[in-house]
This record gives C-alpha cells, structure tokens and sequence, in this order.
C-alpha cells in the first residue's frame, strides 16, 4: 500500500505536565508494590553514597589527625656502591630551598659517638638512648614541630653549647620544665638547655624519633666535636600538589655528583598505606551496592513487564482515547524512571544518615563527596531507564485492538 | 422518554458524511485466512443514531475497530469527517481519534486510581491544552449525564449504570464527530440499561452522531437505524418507519 501525507487532523499531544500525571499514575494506585520496587534501588544507592561518604569521612578525620604533615619528604643519606655510608653535601640545604614549590627545608646530622648525660657524674655507658643530633635551627617549621619551654636553635645559639631536648630525651633526663636553668653534659662539655618540644604528631614521630633526640646547632658540633659538617638528612616540606614533582627532583638537587646517595621517602606514603587499609573494604561494599543496584533494577524491569500484561485493557484505552505509540512507551518510561527516582532518592537519604551516624561516633565532620551523589543519582536514573525501555517497547508495541480485548 | 441533551453542540449538516467505508475486507491470516469482514460498505451521516447488529461472531466488533481505527482493514477504505484514513500514519491516526472519534465499551474501561471528573477529562488528555480547561469541560460532560454529584467518586464507588455514564462523558467531552458504543448495556441490567439508552437517545437529539454495536433486538429496536450484519456482510439495513 502506497501512503501519502495526509492532512493532519491535528496531532495527539501529551504535555509534560500529563505525563508526569500519568507516569505517576500506575505508582500512585500500588503503592506496596512500587514501594517494594524500589526498596532494591534504594539499598544499592544508600550502600555507595554511605561507603563513599563514610570512607571520605574517615579519611579526613585522618588527615585532621595528621594536621598538614602529609606533605613532609625525608632525604636520608644512603650507601654509596663501595658500600660505605655517604654523606650528603653542606651545600644541600641551600640547593633545596631554591626548589620553588619547597616551603621549608632543615638539615639534621645525628652525631653517634656523642652522647648525653644528665651530669658528669652518670656513668659512661647509661646513654639512656638519647640522640644526639646536629639540627638547622628551620627545624621545628619543616617537620611541624612546637617548643614547650623555651625556644628552639637559631643562628646565634647554633654556634654556642646550647642544646634543644626531645620531649622523651628531656623527661629521661628529669627534666620537665626550665623554671630553674638547666645544663647537660654532652661529649665532656656542659650545654644549656634552651628549649624543650612538645611530643611531635606520631607519624613525623614514626619517621624521624624527634622524641628521644637533642639538638645542637651544626657549628657548635663542628667546633667542639670535629664534626664535618655533612648532613645526614634533610627534612623537606612541599606545596601538597606538587611533593610527588619535588621528590622527583630532589636527588639530583642535593647531590648532583651522585644523586643515588639521597634516598628520598614520602612521608604521605605512610598516610595513604593507612588510608588505603581503612579502605580495603570500601571495594567490596561498593561492588555489593552496584549489585543491589543492578538487581533493584531487574527487579523495576520485572515489576514493569507485569505492570504492561495487567494494565493491557488501560492501554488500549489510552490508544482509543488518542494516545499514540510514542505516548504509551513514554507513560511507561516515566513509570521506571519515577520508581528509580524515588529508590535513588530514598537511597540516598539513606546513605546520608548512615555517613551522619559514622561522623558522629568519630567526632569528626560529616564529608560526603558530592560525585556520590550525583553518580548515586545518575546511576539510578540509569538504570531505571533501561529497566523501563523494554516494558515501554512492549507497551507500544501492544495493538489497541489486542490490548481492548479482554478475555 | 427521552429528554434531549443539547451537548456536543456542533453546527448540524443532515447530509455530510461522518464515517464512510467502501469495499472494506478484514482478513486475519490463517490457512485458510478468516474472513471477518467480507466488503462492507456503510456510510453514516452526521446526526444519526445507528445500531449495528449480529450474532456474536458476526464480525461486529471487527467492524467497529476497523471504524474506529484501532485496526486497518486488509482492502478498502475508511472515511472518517471526509478524510480517508488509509493513508494516514498511526500517529495521525491517533490524533484523529483524540479529536475526532469518542468510544464507549462494554467494559467501561474507567481508571481506578482516578476521580471521575479525572476519568472524564482523560476523553481530553491526547488533546494537550490546560489541565484546568479540560477538567471544567469534564464536569459539563459529567453534568450532561447524570453525574454532577458524584464528580469525586472513584469507580469502584460507582454503580454499573454510574460507571458506564462515565465512559459516555469521557467519549463525548472532546465533542467528537462520532460515538462508537460497543455493546454499551451489555453488563448492566434491563432497568439500568434502559436508562443508558435513553441518555444515548437525548444525545442523539442533542446532535451526536452515534453508532451502537449490540446482540440485543432490544437494543436495536431503540435506534433509527438498523444495520444487520451476519458473517462479515450487511444483510439488511432499515431505517425506522421506513
């Protein structure tokens, strides 16, 4: 049969006002039913916005933990082919500083053969295993260290016998505060006791054992104890997006005769080991939700193909009424995508109040990332739209005179 | 005793042609294919209350729905207000029948979940056009046919008789050119039944094209118009008094 346009008697039209009005229908009038139809959705959607915002959670509080220290990079000097201890060159400090995004550098020296006592009196071998170190007086600022009692080094007291205590190395020494002036005996010589830190925050702790050292400026150590001069670490502290960049660079940067003597670590690796071990799990929460996410939306697809077999008579209807093909597949469409909709948003109220109550039992802000939200949505809208295609295909598919024939 | 409904109110022309079907078969295949329809010609012109009758099996229902356009015939041509439709697409189609045709079925067919008013203006819905203008034609429509007071009932609160007056609303809120009533009293009883005979009658009076498919003599007896039909062909066709 050969067709020609005809005039148009004026076309069916379903704005979209009705068709909010009648994709709500069918939901309206079986409330358990849709109810229950998107309970899948909603469970899928609440376990990925709560794993993800209670990982994201957990994370900051973590990160709060370690105040900003997931920025500080540790050069050490490492074993040179021969296998003799290198030693990092004097210039280092001054060659890093000039990294641009580096925003504080020190360099330490641990001075093994000299120990500390508490007066000339103790005998030789009670070391009580403090540290003695040689310390740039920038210290305290590159590692985030504070002073309790006193000060720290600075240019005038390094070139003096003045001495900084760890706060272990000053408790094992008994003493605790500097209202009364405090001397030690260091490697045959009374030093000063000018300052006394505070615990630092345990990773820098886990990193460098600042606790249990003291520190001395590098030329009073070269004066009195034929120091050479040669710093064994730098503590180097970044601009937080940029520390992968200056790691990259800092061996050839603190020693460019041979860059394989500096051994850089990250300090944030060990932030991120945490981190990841916190989220070992999330991965499998996350694969959980997209299942029960995917069996939510089989179970809308399901629910939408019987939904099509009982409401044929309605269909029918509709067609005799005007509706045409594109209206009946787009009732049904809106159908699913209402259900999911309401599971997704269900789901993700859900998922909020699960992140609230982690939050609140930690004390730490509630952080939910707002990607979670939108691909908790989106995924739902997703689904439900491929759930609800082939029942709205079938809808259209139905000829009006099979779907007013009732049996 | 029939009052006479002056709804729709549309400009009567005795003689146009509402709905005209030349040579038109309706074969379903099979082997051999089953004849419903075996050349039918029919027209009916604007204003009449025709009824169409049969056996069940007769091919009646098939007649309807190739006239309603809810199925095309194998051969032959529908006419409907002047337009053949067998050039038409199904989305003209559809726009034809939400603007042209108005259908009352045995079934009732009415929504649950929706109010009566609400039943009524869906005769309005594949229109387009403010809500709130087809909910205001929708409660004329309901008052026209007895249901002025029960415009916030839902169905299953409605009497047979109370749920079929819904249906005639709904299939002439749009003022189509023609009402198709497929055996309107086939699920009501002989007093109920009678009264939905009646209000099809006012309509008539009133102007509306109607054409009644029914088994009933009784029915039939009702009408101006008589078409018989047995096997897929009309067998007789009588006007009243003639």
């Amino acid at each position: 049969m050969i067709r020609t346009r005809a005039r148009d008697p004026g076309a069916s039209r379903l704005t979209a006002a009705d068709l909010l009005r009648v994709g709500s229908l069918g939901l309206r009038s079986r409330r358990a039913r849709a109810a229950l139809s998107a309970l899948g959705i909603s469970i899928g959607i609440a376990a990925i916005s709560g794993v993800l915002g209670i990982a994201q959670t957990s994370k900051a509080s973590l990160l709060a933990e370690l105040g900003q220290l997931g920025n500080l990079l540790t050069v050490q000097s490492g074993s040179t082919l021969s296998g003799t201890q290198a030693e990092l060159p004097t210039t280092a400090e001054g060659m890093v500083s000039r990294i641009g995004p580096v925003t504080g550098v020190a360099e330490i020296a641990s001075l093994s053969s000299v120990y500390v006592y508490r007066t000339p009196f103790i005998p030789v071998i009670d070391t009580s295993g403090i540290a003695l170190t040689a310390a740039s007086p920038s210290l305290p600022a590159a590692v985030g260290a504070t002073v309790a009692y006193g000060r720290f080094l600075n240019p005038a007291t390094a070139r003096y016998p003045a001495v900084v205590l760890g706060a272990e190395a000053a408790s094992l020494l008994g003493i605790d505060n500097l209202a009364q002036p405090a001397q030690v005996w260091i490697g045959g010589h009374y030093f000063t006791v000018v300052g006394i830190l505070r615990p630092v925050p345990g990773p820098v702790e886990q990193q460098t054992q600042m606790d249990s050292m003291a520190f001395i400026g590098f030329p009073v150590a070269e004066q009195y104890f034929s120091f050479d001069g040669h710093p064994t670490g730098l503590y180097v502290r970044a601009v937080f997006s940029q520390v992968a960049a200056v790691a990259a660079v800092l061996p050839d940067t603190v020693d460019p005769a041979s860059p394989a003597a500096a051994q850089v670590t990250e300090e944030s690796g060990i932030l991120e080991a945490e981190v990841a071990a916190k989220g070992a799990y999330n991965g499998l929460f996350l694969g959980l939700g997209a299942v029960a996410l995917l069996v939510g939306g089989v179970g809308i697809a399901n629910v939408m193909v019987i939904s099509v077999l009982e409401r044929r008579s309605e269909i029918g209807l509709r067609r005799a009424l005007g509706a045409t093909r594109r209206h009946v597949a787009e009732q049904f469409l809106a159908e699913a995508l209402l259900l999911s909709a309401l599971g997704g948003l269900a789901g993700t109220v859900i998922g909020i109040a699960a992140t609230a109550a982690y939050a609140n039992t930690q004390h730490s802000q509630m952080l939910i990332p707002p990607q979670a939200l939108y691909s908790g949505t989106g995924a739902a809208l997703a689904i439900g739209a491929l759930a609800g295609l082939y029942p709205a295909m079938r809808a259209a598919r139905l000829s009006p005179t099979a779907a007013l024939r009732t049996v | 005793m029939t009052q006479t409904l002056a709804f729709p109110s549309r400009p009567a022309a005795p003689s146009a042609p509402v709905l005209e079907l030349a040579g038109v078969i309706k074969e379903y295949p099979g082997d051999p294919p089953v004849v419903a329809l075996g050349g039918v010609d029919l027209r009916i012109v604007e204003g009449e209350l025709a009824a169409i009758v049969g056996p069940s099996g007769s091919g009646k229902s098939t007649l309807l729905h190739v006239m309603g356009t809810l199925e095309r015939p194998t051969h032959g041509v529908v006419r409907i207000a002047g337009e053949d439709t067998s050039v038409m697409s199904d989305k003209q189609l559809s726009g034809l029948r939400a603007r042209r045709l108005g259908f009352v079925f045995q079934q009732f067919f009415l929504l649950d979940g929706l109010s009566v008013l609400d039943n009524v203006a869906g005769g309005l819905l594949y229109r387009g056009g403010r809500a709130a203008d087809r909910r205001r034609l929708a409660a004329e429509a309901a008052e026209m046919v007895g249901l002025g007071h029960r415009l916030r009932h839902r169905p299953n609160q409605l009497s047979g008789g109370e749920q079929q007056r819904t249906a005639i609303a709904r299939a002439l809120v749009g003022r189509p050119a023609l009402v198709m009533a497929d055996e309107p009293t086939g699920n009501l009883d002989t007093a109920t039944g009678g009264s939905i005979l009646d209000l099809l009658r006012g309509l008539h009076a009133g102007g509306t094209t109607i054409v009644v498919i029914t088994h009933d003599a009784g029915v039939a007896a009702a009408t101006d118009r008589r078409i018989e039909i047995r096997d897929g062909m009309i067998i007789s066709d009588t006007h009243a008094g003639s």
